[in-house]
Order: C-alpha cells, then sequence, then structure tokens
C-alpha cells in the first residue's frame, strides 16, 4: 500500500514538473503550430531570474529573504514573457507558416540565449541597451516623417552601423576604465544554486512516505498554472480571441480580431509559463546555462503524446509519463515480477534514470504508431471543418 | 417596401453617397490573372448582387474587398476612405461584415461564442459585457436553442444563419454575402433570404450579394455580371433579361 502510495506521489510529482515545463510549448505549438526550440532556454532564464531575485532578497534579512519565492514567480513570469515577446516581434513573426526555418531560427536564439547568460555582464548589457536607445529611438524619430518609405534603406545603411560602432565604443572604454568591475561575467558558466525558502525544506511525513515540502509546492504551482490558463482561454476576452484564431485564422481576422496581436500575445504567455517553469525547477536542483537542453526534449514529449491544440492531454500525457518513467526507473514492479526470473532482469536493466528515459522514448514510439494523433485527437465534424 | 429600395437605387448616384468603391483592381494567385480590372460602386442602402458562373472570380474579389487577398493594381474605399492597404480586422471594424463562401464557422467554440466574436468588429473591439440583441433570434430563432452546441456540429443551413447573424453583431454599414443559399435546402433558403429581406428593410444596411438564385438576385437593386474575372454586364435588377440570366446564372 505505501509501495503504490509511494509511486502515485513520485509519478505526480515528476509529473507535474514535465506539465509545467510542457505546459508554455503545449500553448504555443499547440494553438500556435510554432516550434520554439527556445523553450528550453526561456525555462533557464526563468529559473536564472529566480537567482536573481533570490539574492536581491537575501540583502533584506532574515524573515523578508524567505519569501523571496513569492515575488520570483511573478518576476520570471514577466521576464521571460518579454523575452519571448521580442522573441515573437524580431523572430518568429516572419516564419510563421514556415515549421523548418522556425525550428531553425528558435534554434539559433536558444544557443544565444545559453551563450548570453554565460557571459552577461555590465559592459555586454550597457552596450546593448545603447544600440537599442540609438537605433530604435532613430528610428522611432525618422518613422514618423512623411517619406519614411523612401529613406529606408538609406536609414539602415548608416544607422545600423553607426550605432553598432558607437555601443562597441562606449562598451571598449567602459570594460578599459573599470576593468573587472564590468567585465567580469554576472553568473559564468558554472552552475548557479537556488536555495529553497525554509519553510520549503524538510517534509510532510506519512507514514513511511515523505512528501518534500518542495515537490508539494511544484505540484501546487502546477495545479494554479492550469487553472489559470483554463480560466484565461474559457473566461476571458482574449483568451477566447486565441481560441478563434487558433481555429480559423484568415476568418478571424475577418470578423475584426487583431491576429498579429493575439499572436505576440500567446507567443508572450507561454514564455511567460515557461518562466514560471524556470522558477519552479530552481527549487529541485542547480541550474545552469545548459538546464535548459535537459527539458525541451521531455517537453516535446508531453506536448506530442497529449495531442496538439489539447490542454487536458497535455496533463494526461505529463502524469502518464511522470509515473512510468518513476515506475520503470526506480524498479517499482520487481516484486511482482520476481516470480518471472527473465521479466524481472529485464527490467532490472532498465532501472537507472537514464535507461529509463530509453525505455520511455519506445514505448512513445510504440504509441505513436497506434494513435499518431496524440492521446486526445480532435474528432467528430471540426475536424474537417 | 421594396419599392422604396427600389426607388434609391434609381437615382443617380451621388458621390456623397457612396459607401464602396472599387476601382480598377487586378489580382493574381501566384501568375495565374484571376481579376481584370474590376470596378464597382455600391451605394449607401443599396443591395447589389454579383453573378456569373462558377469560377469566374465572384468570391476573389470579395476576398479582396475583406482584404484577405491583396489587388496588384487599384483601389478601394470604403465611407470615403481609402482601405487598400488596410489588414481585415481594420476593414471589419469600419463596418464591413462578412459571411463567407462555406460559412467558416469556428468549428470548435460554442453557438453563443461564435455570436459573441461577432462583436470584435466594434471599433474597439470586444469588451465582453455585450449582449447578444433579440432581434438577432427573431431573424434566426434556431439559434437561440442551440446556444451552447459547438459551431461544427451544426447543419449546413444552421451553420449559415449563425455566420449571417455573427456578421451582424456588430451592426455592419455593408453586408457582404458568398452564396448564402449554396448546399441549402428550400425551406432554409426561404428563411434565410427573408431574414436578409428583412435586415435591409429594417436597417438601411448595403448589400453585397453572390447568389445563383434568380429570386433572390432579383430582391437586389443592381446587379453586375462577371465572366472571365471581369465586369461584363450591370444594371438593374428589374431589367435582367433572359438573355443576362441564361449567361451568368447557373440555373
Ligand atoms: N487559393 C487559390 N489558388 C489558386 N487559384 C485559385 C485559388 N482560389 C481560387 N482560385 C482560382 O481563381 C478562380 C476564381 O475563383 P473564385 O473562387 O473566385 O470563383 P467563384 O466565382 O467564387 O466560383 P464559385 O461560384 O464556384 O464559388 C478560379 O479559376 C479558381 O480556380
Ligand atoms: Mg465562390
Amino acid at each position: 500500500m505505501v509501495e503504490f502510495l509511494n509511486v502515485i506521489f513520485s509519478g505526480i510529482s515528476i509529473g507535474s514538473v514535465l506539465l509545467i515545463a510542457a505546459l508554455g510549448l503545449a500553448v504555443v505549438f499547440g494553438l500556435m503550430g510554432v516550434i520554439n526550440m527556445a523553450h528550453g532556454e526561456l525555462i533557464m532564464l526563468g529559473a536564472y531570474t529566480t537567482f536573481v531575485v533570490q539574492n536581491v532578497f537575501k540583502g533584506l534579512g532574515s524573515p523578508l529573504s524567505e519569501t523571496y519565492i513569492i515575488l520570483a514567480i511573478p518576476m520570471a513570469f514577466l521576464v521571460t514573457a518579454l523575452v519571448g515577446l521580442l522573441l515573437e516581434k524580431g523572430v518568429v513573426r516572419f516564419l510563421y507558416g514556415r515549421p523548418l526555418e522556425t525550428l531553425l531560427a528558435t534554434w539559433g536564439v536558444s544557443l544565444i540565449l545559453q551563450q548570453f547568460v554565460r557571459s552577461v555582464n555590465w559592459v555586454l548589457v550597457i552596450g546593448i541597451t545603447l544600440f537599442c536607445l540609438l537605433f530604435f529611438g532613430a528610428w522611432w524619430v525618422v518613422s514618423r516623417r512623411p517619406d519614411f518609405d523612401r529613406i529606408r534603406n538609406l536609414f539602415f545603411t548608416i544607422m545600423l552601423p553607426l550605432s553598432a560602432a558607437i555601443s562597441a565604443v562606449v562598451g571598449v572604454v567602459l570594460a578599459q576604465t573599470y576593468k573587472l568591475a564590468v567585465t567580469q561575467p554576472w553568473f559564468g558558466a558554472q552552475n548557479v544554486n537556488v536555495t529553497a525558502p525554509k519553510w520549503l525544506q524538510g517534509g510532510l511525513n506519512i507514514g513511511d512516505l515523505r512528501l518534500p515540502y518542495t515537490r508539494l509546492f511544484i505540484i501546487f504551482l502546477t495545479i494554479l498554472c492550469v487553472a489559470g490558463i483554463y480560466y484565461f482561454f474559457q473566461r476571458t476576452a482574449w483568451g477566447l480571441r486565441i481560441r478563434a484564431v487558433t481555429q480559423n485564422r484568415s476568418m478571424s481576422s475577418c470578423l475584426g480580431i487583431p491576429t498579429q496581436k493575439v499572436d505576440a500575445l500567446t507567443f508572450a504567455l507561454g514564455s511567460g509559463l515557461a518562466g514560471v517553469a524556470g522558477c519552479a525547477i530552481s527549487l529541485l536542483g542547480s541550474v545552469g546555462p545548459n538546464t535548459g537542453q535537459n527539458y525541451i526534449v521531455d517537453t516535446f514529449m508531453v506536448v506530442v503524446v497529449g495531442g496538439v491544440g489539447k490542454l487536458v492531454g497535455s496533463i494526461v500525457a505529463a502524469l502518464a509519463i511522470g509515473t512510468v518513467s518513476y515506475i520503470i526507473g526506480s524498479n517499482a514492479l520487481a516484486p511482482l515480477l520476481s516470480p518471472i526470473p527473465p521479466l524481472a532482469d529485464f527490467f532490472g536493466f532498465f532501472a537507472t534514470t537514464s535507461m529509463a528515459k530509453v525505455m520511455v522514448f519506445a514505448l512513445i514510439i510504440v504509441f505513436l504508431q497506434v494513435r499518431p494523433a496524440g492521446l486526445f485527437p480532435q474528432k467528430g465534424r471540426t475536424v474537417d471543418a | 417596401m421594396v419599392s422604396v429600395n427600389k426607388a434609391i437605387a434609381f437615382q443617380p448616384i451621388s458621390p456623397r453617397e457612396i459607401l464602396l468603391q472599387v476601382s480598377g483592381i487586378n489580382v493574381y494567385y501566384g501568375e495565374s490573372h484571376i481579376l481584370r480590372n474590376v470596378d464597382i460602386t455600391i451605394s449607401n442602402g443599396q443591395m447589389v448582387c454579383l453573378i456569373g458562373r462558377n469560377g469566374v472570380g465572384k468570391t476573389t474579389l470579395l476576398k479582396t474587398i475583406m482584404g484577405l487577398l491583396k489587388s496588384r493594381t487599384g483601389t478601394i474605399s470604403f465611407a470615403g476612405e481609402s482601405i487598400t492597404g488596410k489588414s481585415p480586422d481594420r476593414r471589419a471594424k469600419m463596418g464591413i461584415g462578412y459571411v463567407p463562401q462555406g460559412r467558416e464557422i469556428i468549428p470548435r467554440l460554442t453557438v453563443e461564442e461564435n455570436l459573441l466574436l461577432g462583436f470584435e468588429a466594434l471599433p474597439k473591439g470586444r469588451k465582453g459585457n455585450e449582449k447578444i440583441s433579440e432581434e438577432i433570434f427573431e431573424l434566426f430563432p434556431v439559434l437561440k436553442t442551440m446556444l451552447w452546441r459547438m459551431g461544427g456540429d451544426l447543419s449546413g443551413g444552421q451553420q449559415q444563419q449563425l455566420a449571417i447573424a455573427r456578421a451582424l453583431m456588430a451592426k455592419p454599414r455593408l453586408l457582404v454575402l458568398d452564396e448564402p443559399t449554396e448546399g441549402i435546402q428550400p425551406s432554409i433558403i426561404l428563411e434565410i433570404e427573408a431574414a436578409v429581406r428583412r435586415i435591409v428593410q429594417t436597417t438601411g444596411i448595403s448589400v453585397l450579394l453572390v447568389e445563383q438564385h434568380l429570386h433572390f438576385v432579383r430582391q437586389a437593386d443592381r446587379y453586375y455580371a462577371m465572366q472571365k474575372g471581369g465586369i461584363v454586364a450591370s444594371g438593374a435588377t428589374s431589367e435582367l433579361s433572359q438573355d443576362v440570366i441564361q449567361k451568368f446564372l447557373a440555373v
């Protein structure tokens, strides 16, 4: 019985991490058909945001610093939503309807983001900010001229190198004058640690079963996110707009829905959810620039198994994958299988985290042969409509 | 009532009254030239019918008016303002209600949600507190009984009524109907015709209709006949000759 409860709890626990990481992807991939390879890196950014918020709160002293997580969650959401918005406005927007290019471009962005957190320092930040101020400031001024379309190319050939050069010079001068104080990377290539606040350390003991508070917190956070998304999609005007655009883009625009705004908002929402996921996983262990890569495959599995465009599918898939991974990885079936030695040996062989992943992969491939459209495919008249 | 509309149609069109003006548009699908120098004018309160055989470019013209397709040359103006470069959502907000061929009901939204989406064409978009007016249900009583059904589960005729109702929600100035009776049983066709007639009479909005059924065509004040992507004939529908009917209607 305890064994059974343990399996359930661990399954839910692993599943909730998978789900919270996959939610944003399900929103973007499922609803917009855009494959965002940088989703993992957005998760990573969320985790780093949590790290920064934690360090800022450390300066505030004991009772207050224990509450950092409460602020870190919305902060992580905002930061990654903003990055997602930039990504949509700057890259993805131009690639709608071209999945392969989107895949490549967002993969490129994911590499840039990884390198960014490794090498970000004051010089870089000041340089980029300066460049944006100069270039987009000039753009804003010039674009109000009536003959902007004519001088557009001229503007780019002059302003782009000019702003880049000015920012670069300022950066070099800063680096020369202040040396290490501004060139030292903020985070560097090594992992950083977020320590759970005191009230999340320890766990709940039920008989022999121990439920760590951090895990319970993540489960709670996941439920909150799912409920929030559900409410947003079903009950708000923007939610309805998103659902309409998802199903019939051109008709939605003919009805008066600003589809570009809807795209940007959806992408920002999905990215923001990645940030919340980052906040959650930062509680589970140290995070580094490559953390996102560990999650991107898992999250794709969840979305694909669940079926595109259905949140329920993602939920069930995450829980199922979580439970199966745990059962295989911890060899929980061993007592049941011991009467049949070959089977017991077989499962014993897969009873490590990485081998369990292999097994889960294989199972998913088999599953997709049977149900190519996932757990909850769209059905009925609505498919061909 | 009908005679009142006719009277308006016969007056010379003064520029002030023009609601939609399409001038010299050329539209291509890739390299195939579909619309050739099309001109169309619709006045306030006028009902105009566009006729022509299958594949001549009627739907293409309506899509261009809606902004779903870009014309290579030519201009479109609506209510005195050029809309040539505007996106479909901006055009909808200016007061063009569109009922496309094939109806394009959003399948996995309820009938009620589909109707509420009609409010997106209000100048500031849907706020969320709008109520569906009773007039809509008086026009299409069948919708009231199935507000909670999925739009995609309705029959073709019900979907058509829903599409028209949806286009009317934000009280447009021009209603664009693309073959509203296509593939629909005769009794429902009569209902739809009656509804459109009532809309025109009670609200005075302009209508641009693509239609194959002669008796529906005759409800319009004017007709434009299309052939191979160009307008080849036009005039008052009361003067529709047997010759024109033979040539341009698939009946
Ligand atoms: N997406 C498309 N790509 C390429 N060609 C198209 C496309 N849509 C329509 N066409 C072509 O454009 C021409 C005009 O099509 P359109 O749909 O406007 O005709 P229609 O007059 O509305 O016909 P119907 O009465 O059958 O609805 C046709 O020859 C058609 O083959
Ligand atoms: Mg057509």
